[in-house]
């Protein structure tokens, strides 16, 4: 009996161990971000001082420390989602938005790409866009790039749509995509072509001014 | 709605627009949000103490009073705030949940005003957060148990009997409760003092008595005095059999009496002089007749009827039954182990009167308890040793599940005594002190009667609002999924839907069908890529929820909905639902829960460009109103 209780006193000493190195990490990467100032913001951006105000008090109240990370960006992004898995996208859409490739996302480029998503110029917004489908940062949309957003926009409708799912949807997707937007046909889709082609396409003209009212 | 996911709603609306280029037609016209955008401050005043908030942090959750238009009904024009007669230390822990989403419970409230002001306010105690749960949960329990305790005090025993009983009833009542009349407490008293005589009696016949005259030996009483033994026993048993014979009669229900605990005993009583009687008197039986006789010693706890306190402890070790079980286990499995040790540890020797293991559980039971008799002692060191240690341990296993027993007794030994005390209190409320205070209770009751049918006139108004301010983050977020929607040329539809279409189209049927929403936007619409028409679809979301996983802390509410269908053929499109998770942010160590919401699509037949901004008439969402449905199936969703 003594041996058992024993045994007992052990093991909970160990897990004492392991919960103080837990809190050591723990207080290591409790980091407290503090935005730049108001005005600075103000100027930088598109947004009113009050609109600011608005969207930080939101922001700081989810996230009192100032950052959000990759995990935690993912998990918000579901909850919009709930049909499919929307975690493919929210890393596409987290790479966007980290400007910096820091590997959380700050309240400066929260507000930075909101400012240009929502009161950019089609210019602005478009360029965005294709920094957002550019995975690789290296100035070409290609193929597989392509097939891998579209595979994520996909991912996100879940399993229960209609018509029914095909799988060759996404490619065909990216096809039609590729047969617009690359004009000279190198299997490539440079910035400029991107700007282009979308400028012809009335749809995403007049879909472009439909998102600036949400804020 | 959950700070969380409406805070990211506009985040998320605005990275749609990655989707654009990819959309093959455009895009649905956003719901136009015409709630005052600028935020502004609130004062709300308790009683005299003023709070003042965002307007955005009481809009969080618009199914709660503040939440929702019908504080309006408390609006003071002349102060220009809202007032609220109510307790203001309880205000702040609501105020609180507004700001952080989660609610605590103050551990020195009453349980019973904390959840009466919570009800006023409209919240749902579920979501108590996690922290507070655990303390809320037993003191309601608690609480629970005593109200049920003292509806059951109020209902037995000293209410007056009702005008018409029968002789059966008051017989039975005189039974159970002595108190009541004189006959009951002289029959009470004439019963125990016949207790008590049978047990002294079965005591005292087997003290040695002196022989009598010729013999040398002594002779136990029972035995010299035989006549005089025989015709006590008669006599207790013959009160005993009366006894148990009118309370079998006088007894509500037969069955229940006779499987009671008492009766039980009673009849264990009795039984063995009967059995004597009739059995004869040979050697055979005799045996038998003699282990009998010990059942008489129950008798002594018919004693349990007049004694309070034994039939607290007798309650008591019924409901530790688990810890007395426990304790039994781990005694055998001690016993076993050191019985077994000691056995080997002592083969050895010559002499040792440990000469089996059942012989050495002896041994071992004894050292346990610390009784140590000294019949069988260990000689060999090992055998010392392990003696010691079993010794040692006995202590400690005894010890362990004592504590919960104790405190299991006093608990139930306390709740009797409040029962008595409450019996106190009402013999004062009923004489007259508190009828002063009745009185204008009474009033105040009439007053509010008749604001009562004023507040439901405007009702239909307020419901009205009700809609427009629960729908606006529903609007948005469904139109986010349209565009969704949009872009990749399939349709957001549920499991049964989709079982159905995969069995039609292996069959080869194909409906030709234009969308209703996008009919009047782009000239081209495919037939076959296009939201079809479909006639009473059943919008039971079952995917949403079972992927639900809701912490039992963190749900804010839950809407039980009521579908009906109407005559009118919808078109409808199956219902998404954002779904209510702990959202945990690498932050914080915050938890949020976010907005599970059902939204069916506008009537499909007007077309988006002439839909108004935000459709007032929009069907289906709310609570209570009668909304145009779309299933016949009520199912619980969890709104925010």
């Amino acid at each position: 009996m003594g041996l058992v209780m024993g045994t007992f006193s052990l093991q909970s000493k160990q897990m004492n161990y392991h919960k103080d190195k837990a809190d050591d990490d723990l207080e290591m990467t409790v980091v407290c971000h503090r935005p730049e100032g108001l005005d600075q913001m103000e100027a930088q951006t598109n947004f009113s001082k009050r609109e600011l105000q608005v969207l930080y008090r939101g922001f700081k109240n989810e996230c009192p420390s100032g950052v959000v990370s990759e995990e935690t960006f993912k998990q918000i992004y579901s909850k919009f989602f709930p049909h499919g898995d929307a975690s493919a996208y929210a890393h596409y859409l987290f790479n966007a938005f980290d400007t910096g490739h820091t590997g959380s996302i700050k309240f400066e480029d929260f507000v930075t790409a909101l400012s240009i998503l929502l009161r950019g110029s089609v210019t602005e917004k478009l360029q965005w866009t294709f920094n957002l489908y550019d995975i690789n940062r290296d100035g070409y949309i290609n193929k597989e790039e392509m097939t891998d957003i579209v595979r994520a926009i996909y991912d996100m409708m879940g399993k229960y749509t209609y018509p029914v799912l095909k799988t060759d949807a996404p490619k065909q997707h990216v096809d039609a995509f590729f047969q617009k937007m690359d004009k000279n046909r190198d299997g490539v889709v440079t910035l400029d072509e991107f700007i282009l082609s979308c400028q012809e396409d009335e749809n995403i003209m007049r879909s472009l001014q439909l998102f600036e009212n949400v804020i | 709605m959950a700070a969380g996911v409406a805070t990211w709603l506009p985040f998320a609306r605005a990275a749609a627009v990655g989707w654009l280029p990819l959309a093959k037609k455009t895009m649905p016209k956003p719901p136009v949000d015409n709630t005052s955008r600028s935020d502004e401050i609130l004062y709300v005043n308790v009683s005299g103490v003023r709070f003042q908030t965002w307007k955005n942090t009481l809009d969080r959750y618009p199914d709660t009073l503040l939440g929702s238009s019908e504080k309006e009904f408390f609006f003071n024009e002349d102060t220009q705030e809202y007032f609220f007669d109510r307790d203001p230390e309880m205000f702040r822990h609501i105020l609180n949940f507004y700001r952080t989403g989660k609610l605590h419970y103050p551990r020195h409230e009453c349980i019973q005003a904390f959840d009466e002001e919570l009800a006023f306010y409209g919240i749902v105690p579920e979501i108590i957060g996690d922290c507070c749960m655990e303390e809320y949960r037993d003191r309601k329990k608690e609480n629970q148990e005593r109200l049920a305790e003292d509806t059951e005090a109020n209902e037995s025993t000293d209410a007056p009997l009702p005008p018409h009983s029968t002789p059966r009833e008051r017989l039975w009542r005189a039974f159970e409760n002595p108190h009541t009349s004189t006959m009951a407490l002289v029959f009470y008293y004439v019963t125990g003092f016949f207790i008590a005589v049978s047990v002294i009696a079965n005591v005292v016949e087997t003290v040695p008595c002196r022989p009598p005259k010729g013999k040398v030996k002594d002779l136990p009483c029972g035995e010299k005095y035989d006549l005089a033994f025989f015709c006590m026993d008669t006599a207790c048993v013959l009160i005993f059999t009366f006894e148990y014979l009118m309370r079998l009669f006088a007894a509500p229900s037969r069955c229940k009496f006779m499987r009671s605990v008492m009766s039980v005993i009673d009849v264990v009583a009795i039984m063995p002089y009967y059995i004597g009687l009739v059995m004869p008197e040979n050697e055979d039986v005799s045996g038998a007749f003699v282990t009998l006789r010990v059942f008489r010693v129950f008798r002594i706890f018919k004693f349990s009827r007049h004694s309070q306190g034994l039939r607290i402890l007798g309650y008591t070790l019924k409901s530790c039954a688990s810890e007395l079980g426990f304790l039994l286990f781990s005694l055998t499995m001690a016993i076993i182990i050191f019985a077994t040790v000691m056995f080997y540890a002592e083969k050895g020797t010559a002499s040792s009167t440990f000469t089996s293991i059942p012989a050495s559980f002896w041994y071992t039971i004894v050292t346990m308890t610390t009784l140590g008799y000294g019949d069988m002692v260990p000689s060999t060191i090992a055998g010392k040793i392990f003696g010691s240690i079993c010794s040692l341990s006995g202590v400690l296993v005894i010890a362990l599940p004592v504590p919960v027993i104790v405190s299991n007794f006093s608990r139930i030994y306390h709740q009797n005594q409040r029962a008595d005390k409450m019996r106190a209190q009402q013999r004062f409320r009923q004489a007259g002190w508190l009828r002063l205070a009745n009185l204008t209770n009474e009033s105040y009751f009439l007053d509010f009667t008749e604001n009562c049918s004023v507040f439901q006139d405007r009702d239909s108004d307020s419901t009205a609002l009700c809609v427009k301010n629960r729908s606006a983050f529903e609007h948005q977020h469904h139109h986010l999924l349209h565009c969704l929607e949009k872009t990749t040329n399939h349709e957001f539809t549920d499991e049964m839907n989709y079982s159905e279409l995969c069995m039609t189209e292996s069959v080869g049927f194909r409906t030709s069908r234009s969308t209703s929403l996008s009919s009047q936007q782009g000239a081209q619409n495919n037939s076959t890529g296009c939201c079809p028409r479909r006639v009473r679809r059943r919008a039971a979301m079952r995917l949403a929820n079972s992927t639900v996983s809701v912490s039992r802390g963190s749900v804010q509410e839950l809407d039980t909905l009521q579908f009906k269908t109407t005559t009118i053929p919808h078109q409808t499109r199956s219902s998404l639902n954002a779904q209510p998770d702990n959202l945990k942010l690498n932050c914080g160590e915050q938890d949020f829960t976010a907005a599970i919401i059902s939204i069916p699509t506008p009537p499909a037949n007007t077309p988006d460009e002439s839909l108004p901004p935000s459709p007032a008439p929009i069907p289906g969402i709310l609570r209570n109103t009668q909304a145009t449905a779309y299933t016949h199936e009520s199912f619980k969703i969890s709104s925010l």
